[in-house]
């Protein structure tokens, strides 16, 4: 009966509302489950916000949970799905001191190939961007990490579904009710 | 300019310029509130100084804690099916309420919650009686939100209401700063009808009420368990249609009871730790289990692993989070139960169970032997919680709304109470919150005038919020206290002694001369210490026209069975 605990991605549509972060991240907390990552945006239906959450836990659990943030008033809908389920993508930035730039050329290539941006150059530092997925960026640390790096941020993933997602028929009810 | 002009009239004629206090005295009126219970305070002072020009309109019941305020405010939702209103300043005076909150949250109590607040430049600042009471009731309310600006008070009051009363209910907080409270705005009353990302009441899957039905026309042992579901969505008349057509047995959760009448021939009583032997032996056997509006708290299962696991498991429930949230049901039917099962009568086959009927009558006469008889006809010298209940029952005729407080004497008064009219058992299901009764009674009887409404209460309980006798003296509200004094905290004491060998740490009370206190409010008080004192009592405290205390001097080591010990299995069900 132990159900294998994976990572889900969990995906809430909501009313732009300052509290609802806090009712959300109380429902897991409830649980003692670690958020690993949270993003909030705007959707694409304008003035409908989205919640990107990856949690580890039972597919039991998922379900249970995304019932209980449904529940809530200013939730209009939400979903969980497994990582097959989602493409999906994280974002990170290093700051690198700009003098390595020239004296070591392997720095060069290792952004060529890695498919990273460079954002800005000065004389003290140059910034690095790069979007993918989480062994992507790991790898691009730790090839960067012997050079030195000066910061580094990783933002939390953000994930579009490969089904489709029915908000905004939802909306059209109402509104034609 | 000439349209503008016009537009301006019009607005003009539809509003009226008022303050943000008096918008929240309004609005509430709008709502059809006429009563609210409440205590004063700085942040909250101009909605008081609003209050006192409309008291002719709009009673404030002054309780003397708000804890008392939110649990009057339950009481008066419970027995009303009506939104209770408590009202408080910023501070402790919000966060007095929050025990009441969160009991109307976990038993699904319609009470709107409205706090004064710092003014909004304070926010913040950790200003003199600031507390984050948003951040603070989010988890226990099914909404709050907070009001900064005058001009938003009448839609966040409609709001408020809207949310607290539909689909499931639950307690709101709005909490209102003070420059908002004394700011004017263009008031316009209009209420709540829909918000968009919240549907109340999901649509009943005609398909799930064919598969509901097809298995309970093809059982043999049937079973169901309601809860306050069937109360809340005022289905007693359809949930009762559905038990006589197909003839099956019925239990009730805790705050289920009253919901069908206890003496219906097809109730077999309460489930859970301290219900009665046959349902909850009988659970482990029945081949369909049909929960209605209820929620399989761990009190009612017991352990899961070993509940009704040989059972189909159909479940009606208004909200979707319940469905599968504890035991994983067979059959889900959401919706409104009023409307779910006057759809399942009519997929319903005429049909009775008298053998399995049976089945649980047997178990009821062994649970009668070895308990019941024992606990409202005892031999021994000391009185029993059971025969004080027999006693009130007999002077009630089943007709009084009974409200309990928690502990043992909330055991013996749900299994014993009788009840002939439904939202008749008010006392605190979920949340075990001692200290509800006296105060919930207080709403309760406000609410409804014209019934008996009788408070049952331990010492202990009595002890937490025993200031709002001096409400019920101000109020003169005519409500009826029984405390069944066994000087113990008697269900821990009990607890205990089973499990924890005899180590009473800290359960025994020293008990005040509680008699004295009552007389202190002027209030007409009694203590019975003998068996033959206890019906005259009883009698004249039903009979009296004001309020009456009465307190019974019950055997201090007495316990509450049946029982499911925590954990166990409900077929284990121990009878002493």
């Amino acid at each position: 009966m132990n159900e294998d605990i994976k990572s889900f991605t969990i995906s809430i549509y909501t009313e732009n509302n300052i509290g609802l972060l806090n009712r959300i991240s109380a429902i897991f907390q409830r649980r003692h489950i670690n958020i690993e990552s949270l993003t909030t945006s705007q959707s694409e239906i304008d003035g409908v916000n989205r919640f990107v959450i990856v949690v580890n836990m039972t597919e039991t659990n998922a379900n249970k949970i995304v019932k209980q943030i449904e529940k809530q008033v200013e939730t209009i809908r939400a979903y969980y799905h497994t990582d097959e389920e989602t493409i999906y993508q994280e974002s990170c930035m290093f700051k690198i001191k700009s003098t390595l730039l020239f004296e070591e050329p392997q720095i060069q290539n290792i952004i060529k190939e890695c498919n990273a941006r460079i954002v800005t150059v000065n004389k003290e530092f140059f910034v690095l961007e790069k979007s993918g997925r989480r062994n992507e960026i790991e790898s691009l640390r730790r090839d960067l990490n012997v050079f030195g790096i000066m910061q580094f941020v990783r933002s939390g993933r953000i994930a579009v579904t490969k089904d489709e997602m029915k908000v905004t028929e939802m909306l059209l009810a109402f509104n034609n009710q | 300019m000439k349209t503008q002009t016009i537009n301006k009239k019009q607005v003009a004629e539809k509003t009226q310029r008022i303050t943000g206090s008096e918008a929240i005295v309004k609005s509430l009126m709008a709502e059809g509130v006429d009563i609210l219970y409440g205590y004063p305070g700085g942040a909250i002072m101009p909605v008081y100084d609003e209050l006192y020009k409309f008291q002719d309109q709009i009673h404030h019941v002054l309780t003397r804690h708000e804890q008392g305020a939110a649990h009057a405010a339950q009481g008066y939702a419970r027995i009303s099916g009506k939104v209770g209103v408590a009202i408080a300043t910023s501070g402790p005076g919000a966060t007095n309420l929050i025990t009441g909150i969160a009991d109307a949250q976990i038993d699904s109590t319609p009470i709107v919650c409205i706090t004064g607040q710092v003014p909004s430049h304070l926010l913040g600042s950790d200003a003199f009686q600031e507390t984050d009471i948003v951040g603070i009731s989010t988890p226990v309310t099914k909404w709050n939100c907070q009001v900064t600006k005058s001009e938003d008070i009448p839609k966040a009051i409609a709001k408020a209401f809207y949310i607290a009363k539909s689909g499931r209910p639950g307690p709101v907080l709005v909490d209102i700063t003070k420059d908002a409270q004394f700011g004017e705005l263009d008031f316009k009353y209009e209420k709540c009808k829909g918000i968009r990302s919240y549907i109340p009441i999901p649509k009943t899957d005609p398909q799930s009420i064919i598969a509901a039905a097809e298995l309970i026309n093809n059982a043999k042992k049937p079973m169901i368990v309601w809860g306050q579901g069937v109360i809340l969505g005022q289905a007693e008349e359809e949930l009762k249609a559905v038990i006589e057509k197909a003839g099956i047995p019925a239990a009730w959760t805790i705050l289920g009871a009253s919901a069908l009448p206890t003496s219906h021939p097809l109730n077999i009583g309460m489930v859970g730790m301290h219900g009665n032997y046959a349902p909850n032996k009988l659970t482990n056997e029945c081949d369909v289990l049909i929960a209605i509006g209820m929620r399989f708290d761990d009190r009612v299962t017991g352990d899961l692993k070993t509940y009704a696991k040989q059972a189909k498991i159909i479940h009606f429930d208004i909200d979707p989070a319940e469905i599968d949230k504890n035991v994983k049901s067979d059959v889900a039917v959401l919706g409104n139960s009023k409307e779910s099962l006057a759809l399942l009568f009519d997929a319903l086959n005429k049909n009775s169970h008298d053998s399995w009927l049976k089945e649980f009558k047997d178990l009821y006469a062994i649970e009668f032997e070895k308990v019941i008889k024992g606990d409202i006809n005892p031999t021994k010298e000391g009185l029993t919680m059971g025969e004080v209940l027999k006693q009130i029952n007999i002077e009630s005729k089943g007709n009084a709304a009974i409200v309990s407080d928690v502990g043992q004497h909330q055991m013996i008064a749900c299994r014993y109470a009788d009840f002939n009219v439904s939202k008749s058992n008010i006392t605190s299901g979920g949340l075990g919150t001692m200290g509800f009764a006296l105060p919930a009674a207080i709403g309760a009887k406000m609410a409804a005038p014209d019934r008996e409404v009788v408070a049952i209460i331990g010492d202990g309980g009595y002890q937490m919020n025993i200031q709002e006798l001096g409400t019920i003296f101000q109020q003169k509200a005519a409500v009826k206290i029984v405390v069944l004094n066994n000087e113990f905290l008697g269900m821990v004491r009990q607890w205990q002694q089973l499990f924890f060998d005899k180590r009473y740490a800290s359960t025994e009370m020293t008990n005040p001369n509680f008699v004295a206190i009552a007389e202190g409010y002027y209030i007409k008080a009694k203590k019975v210490t003998k068996r033959e004192e206890l019906a005259e009592a009883v009698k004249e405290m039903m009979a009296s026209k004001e309020s009456f205390f009465l307190e019974v001097c019950v055997e201090k080591e007495d316990n509450v069975f049946p029982m499911i010990p925590s954990g166990a299995s409900v077929s284990d069900v121990r009878l002493s």
